[in-house]
């Protein structure tokens, strides 16, 4: 009982995969600030970016549509700034009645979401050019080559190496509990337990999730401190980055830095 | 003939292409203990799992108790069926060893009085009456075992089906749990490595391997058939 649909790797034969993980980690991060720093309803630079994103997507041979459906997947977490649409100040546009109150939307609070939403849009599809093209393994190797804090890359690390582990337990325990969720046909008797009840047997179960992980964890630690785990993962030094990809990162980084400045002038 | 299990012409492949069964057939008698015996990855597990519909033939038919293993008959098969899984952590995910053994009785939706009556009698055929209220991460391996047998004797099924039930065992644990497996009046299918427990305890074996049956014989025969158990992968 194994899950895989978890992983993001898709291989392609494309340019985009080709290239070295770090000059790709680099340009991911650097294009997700670019989007955070280029300043709200900055419609045209959105475009532009959106431009760079629909190019590198269309490179990767992932399929465009493949990355907007994945990218769906921020879209709950854009909830978060619905407030922004009434607290903002500003011109009132809309007023919605909500019982005894009133709310007041503004143009100023819609061009803060609108931005925002945008903002979450583009960084996510990028995150995700980056995660389908690139295997998780070299992905960190790179974040190392960055010199990303060591902690930090061996708790993402151990991370995506335990998330599997812990979705099969979580497989199996829900398998476990089908295989006992039977109906004699007794008459009269309502099956499938109360609400509350059922509630409490699924907490029961993350409770135990938990608890495994835990103790999990310590052994995992436990035999990787009895091979000798300081704290860092060793490789082998990785090849120089060739001279082109160089060139394709410094170009990379600049337009970025142009489209924000650009950002600033609209 | 009265059969507890009856599986005809089965054929599973999963999700991923991987062809797990061809063509099985199997027919069990109500009280019969049977062994399932093949190296790893023969399809003991995935043959187990279609006993009681976690999955469902892909060609063929499993019927169980008379009933035909289909979406429809889920609820029933479930509650005639009790699975026990390899690994006791998997089976047991409640808090406590009651709140466990309870969940089949309770979710059949019987009244609390009932499900009290079930539990304690499950547990007292396992010998676990003392740990009803302990914590059931907290038990050794052997003990949670037991349990994990008593959170299906709970719903008082009328066949067993274990899935290495000796595996990861102490030869105290082990022997203790032979003992309770003679005890139990059920029809049992019992996948396991252990051929001395299948010699002590199950009269029926049958081998699997590449996901067919290789041979359905009388446990002394085919224990007494070395190249039988060599080309397979087995050892006494």
């Amino acid at each position: 009982m194994h899950v895989h649909f978890l992983d993001p790797y898709k291989p392609r034969p494309s340019l985009i995969h080709a290239f070295d993980p770090r000059v790709k980690l680099v340009l991911a991060l650097a294009f997700i600030l670019a989007v955070a720093l280029t300043p709200i309803g900055a419609w045209p630079v959105y475009v532009l970016l959106f431009a760079v994103i629909v190019s590198v997507v269309m490179l990767s041979e992932l399929g465009v549509g493949y990355v907007l459906k994945r990218s769906a997947l921020a879209l709950p977490f854009v909830l978060a700034a619905v407030p922004i649409l009434f607290t903002a100040q500003g011109v009132p546009l809309l007023a919605v009645p909500v019982g005894p109150w009133t709310l007041t939307i503004t143009v100023e609070g819609l061009q803060r979401f609108i931005t925002i939403l945008l903002k979450s849009w583009l960084s996510i599809q990028m995150a995700i050019v980056l995660a389908a093209s690139t295997p998780f393994p070299q992905l960190l190797v790179a974040m190392r080559a960055v010199r990303m804090p060591r902690l930090i890359v061996a708790v993402v690390g151990l991370m995506w190496r335990y998330l599997f582990v812990m979705v099969d337990e979580v497989l199996r325990l829900l398998r476990a509990r089908t295989a006992r969720s039977g109906d004699p046909g007794l008459p009269g008797a309502r099956v499938g337990g109360s609400l509350a009840w059922r509630a409490r047997v699924t907490g029961g179960m993350a409770g135990n999730l938990l608890v495994r992980s835990f103790d999990r964890g310590e052994r995992i630690y436990a035999a990787m401190a009895a091979r000798g785990y300081d704290g860092e993962v060793r490789t082998f030094a990785l090849p120089p980055i060739p001279t082109g990809q160089r060139l394709i990162l410094g170009i990379g980084l600049a337009v970025l830095l142009l489209l924000v400045m650009l950002g600033y002038l609209v | 003939m009265d059969y507890a299990i009856k599986i005809d012409h089965l054929g599973f492949a999963y999700g991923d292409g991987h062809v797990a069964l061809r063509d099985v057939s199997l027919a069990v008698q109500s009280g019969a203990k049977v062994a399932l015996v093949g190296p790893n990855g023969a399809g003991k597990s995935t043959l187990m799992l279609h006993m009681n519909g976690i999955l469902l033939p892909g060609s063929g038919s499993v019927t169980v108790c008379g009933l035909r293993v289909d979406e429809k008959a889920l609820g029933k098969v479930r509650a005639r069926v009790g699975l026990v899984f390899q690994d006791p952590d998997d089976q047991l995910f409640s808090p406590t060893v009651f709140d466990d053994v309870a969940f089949g009785p309770i979710y059949q939706g019987l009244g609390e009085k009932e499900v009290r009556v079930r539990v304690d009698r499950a547990l007292a055929s396992v010998q676990m009456c003392d740990y009803i209220s302990r914590v059931s991460h907290h038990l050794s391996v052997g003990e949670k075992k037991r349990i994990a047998i008593a959170t299906v004797l709970s719903m008082e099924p009328e066949i067993l089906v274990l899935d290495e039930p000796t595996a990861g065992l102490d030869p105290r644990a082990r022997r203790g749990l032979i003992t309770l497996l003679r005890t139990l009046p059920q029809t049992m299918l019992i996948s396991t490595h252990d051929l001395r427990m299948v010699a002590e305890l199950l009269p029926r074996t049958v081998v699997m391997d590449h996901g067919e049956v290789v041979a359905d014989r009388p446990t002394a025969e085919v224990l007494a058939d070395t190249a039988l158990l060599e080309a397979h992968g087995l050892e006494l």
